[in-house]
């Protein structure tokens, strides 16, 4: 009877360990699908942008310098074909160079009604707002599930199996500064009267 | 908050799908026990005829009905989302013909990216009642439909609030369960209406033999119970789609709060939905348990209390809008500063 217990445990052990391994294998390709998520939402917004600028380029000769910036911080931030561990690094201050241009844009935008009455500039404004806001939702779910992640494979016991599931702590997708947290707030008056 | 929230969710979403496999087959041991019985009962009644008189030994009752039953569930089951479609009149958006419908679908976009899940189909109801609700099997095939009155009325963020609430029920499959009891209600209530006119108006004429002393007895027990629960049947089903919603209303504000991380959004969009009179005009009683208001607005709803609490199908509005501005004040003070950015409209 007393040479079972061994026996037992050592099954209890084993899916302990098979269960805590799936976690964090499951948890890894989940951090790697978020992350995917925000690069599918940046080349949203670098494909948006040539727009953007071409339909208040005309009406906007006095604020070249604004325009100029837009331009450049995208073209910086397409660039930018980052890997290794310093990857989250490099396109976070990339596109946050770009967020923080953009949110000038649209400031100057605001000014000038005639501007936002021509055209589609209205529309674009919207999509703008909808872009900024599907970055920063998609940089949540990335940053949640990193922290997730991260938790799990420090914690004891799931620790002991972070070795054997290749897990490495995931970057978290950080703002830089107080400007830029302000950014999907350009303008949410964009209620369309119906 | 969020390495919390991903054990829940799966507990949660376990939950639901065990509920609606136990509801499914509640639903059809209910038929077979309407069937069967019914069988029992004139087996019972017949045993005592003489040889060349009817005797009822085969269940043909209890085989018909517990067929009928099983189809009904499975055809509830697997159409209930369409058939709650199409019961309040929606019709989908493909391709956005406005502003207001483009900003619809963006902002359910935004919400999916939020909540990690694929783009659910997009409804609008041309209800001018400020509502909302979410229907489906999982988040691979789930349907979020908005009425016009809620378009209208919403700033952006407010029906992103709204929007990520939807989002919640379909992530955690409460869309499973609330749409297949939607389509079992649906069934009983028919059933209900129909079988009123046959067992009121349909007796008359029963010839009454007494050969078997207590058998009689328990003959007419057994027709008490049994005729009891197909009159108590609707009334049941029917408490049971409130008391399954109401819980899951706190939770799925509480899941809007996470995706959008802006809870008083959602607690203005509800402060507008309640303050709002325009009367629903699309979404009816079968559907009222799915919505993310009563559309009824029964006063039941507004009062917290005993009977409040076993009939209504949402909890108070107040309630909830205490709680999510609690949400944002925590939200506020962790972040280390007073809410500004706080819709006020």
């Amino acid at each position: 009877m007393g040479s079972w217990i061994p026996l037992i445990l050592l099954v209890v052990v084993v899916l302990w360990a098979i269960s805590a391994f799936n976690g964090l294998v499951s948890l890894k390709n989940q951090t790697v699908n978020a992350f995917k998520q925000i690069d599918v939402q940046l080349k949203r917004r670098h494909d948006l942008i040539p727009n953007l600028v071409n339909s208040v380029k005309g009406a906007m000769d006095f604020e070249k310098s604004t325009l100029e910036a837009v331009v450049q911080a995208r073209n910086q931030a397409v660039q930018v074909n980052a890997a290794g561990p310093d990857a989250v690094k490099q396109i976070s201050q990339a596109e946050n160079a770009l967020s923080g241009a953009l949110s000038k844009l649209m400031v100057v935008v605001e000014r000038y009604p005639d501007l936002k009455a021509t055209g589609n500039v209205g529309q674009l404004q919207e999509e703008l707002t909808s872009t900024e806001n599907r970055i920063s939702f998609a940089r949540q779910l990335y940053n949640d599930t990193a922290t997730q992640y991260n938790t799990k494979q420090q914690q004891f016991p799931a620790s002991l199996m972070a070795g054997l599931a290749h897990a490495a702590p995931a970057q978290l997708w950080e703002i830089d500064d107080q400007a830029d947290r302000a950014v999907p707030q350009v303008d949410l008056s964009m209620k369309p009267k119906a | 908050m969020s390495g919390e929230a991903a054990p829940n969710l799966f507990q949660q979403q376990d939950a639901n799908r065990r509920r609606t496999t136990l509801l499914v087959v509640c639903f059809v041991l209910f038929f077979a026990w309407l069937g069967f019985g019914g069988d029992y009962i004139y087996y019972l009644a017949t045993l005592h005829n003489l040889p060349y008189e009817p005797h009822h030994t085969f269940p043909w009752f209890g085989i018909v009905l517990t067929f009928v039953g099983t189809w009904i569930a499975w055809y509830g089951y697997s159409t209930g989302p369409e058939k709650v479609l199409w019961s309040t009149g929606a019709h989908e958006i493909t391709i956005p013909a406005n502003d207001q419908e483009k900003q619809l679908v963006n902002v359910v976009e935004e919400m999916a990216i939020a909540a990690g899940i694929p783009r659910p189909r997009i409804w609008v109801v041309d209800d001018p009642a400020p509502n909302a609700f979410a229907t489906g099997t999982d988040p691979q095939h789930a349907h979020i439909a908005v009425t016009q009155g809620l378009l209208d009325l919403m700033s952006r963020d407010e029906l992103q609030g709204v929007v990520a609430h939807e989002l919640g029920h379909i992530k955690n499959f409460d869309v499973r369960l609330m749409t297949t009891l939607a389509a079992l209600v649906g069934v009983v209530l028919l059933i209900r209406d129909g079988t009123g006119r046959f067992f009121w108006g349909g007796r008359g004429g029963g010839r009454s033999r007494d050969r078997g002393g207590n058998l009689g007895v328990l003959v007419v027990v057994l027709l008490v119970i049994w005729i009891l629960s197909w009159i108590l049947a609707p009334i049941i089903t029917q408490m049971l789609a409130m008391a399954v919603s109401r819980k899951r209303e706190y939770l799925a504000d509480a899941m809007s709060a996470q995706f959008t991380r802006n809870p008083a959004a959602l607690a203005s969009a509800l402060t507008k939905i309640e303050d709002s009179d325009a009367p629903a005009t699309h979404l009816k009683a079968g559907a009222a348990h799915l919505c993310i208001c009563d559309p009824l607005d029964r006063k039941l709803n507004d009062h917290p209390g005993t009977l409040g609490d076993v009939m209504a199908s949402h909890p108070p509005i107040e309630m909830r809008i205490i709680r999510l501005k609690g949400m944002g004040y925590a939200q506020a003070k962790a972040e280390g500063h007073l809410p500004p950015e706080a819709p006020t409209a």
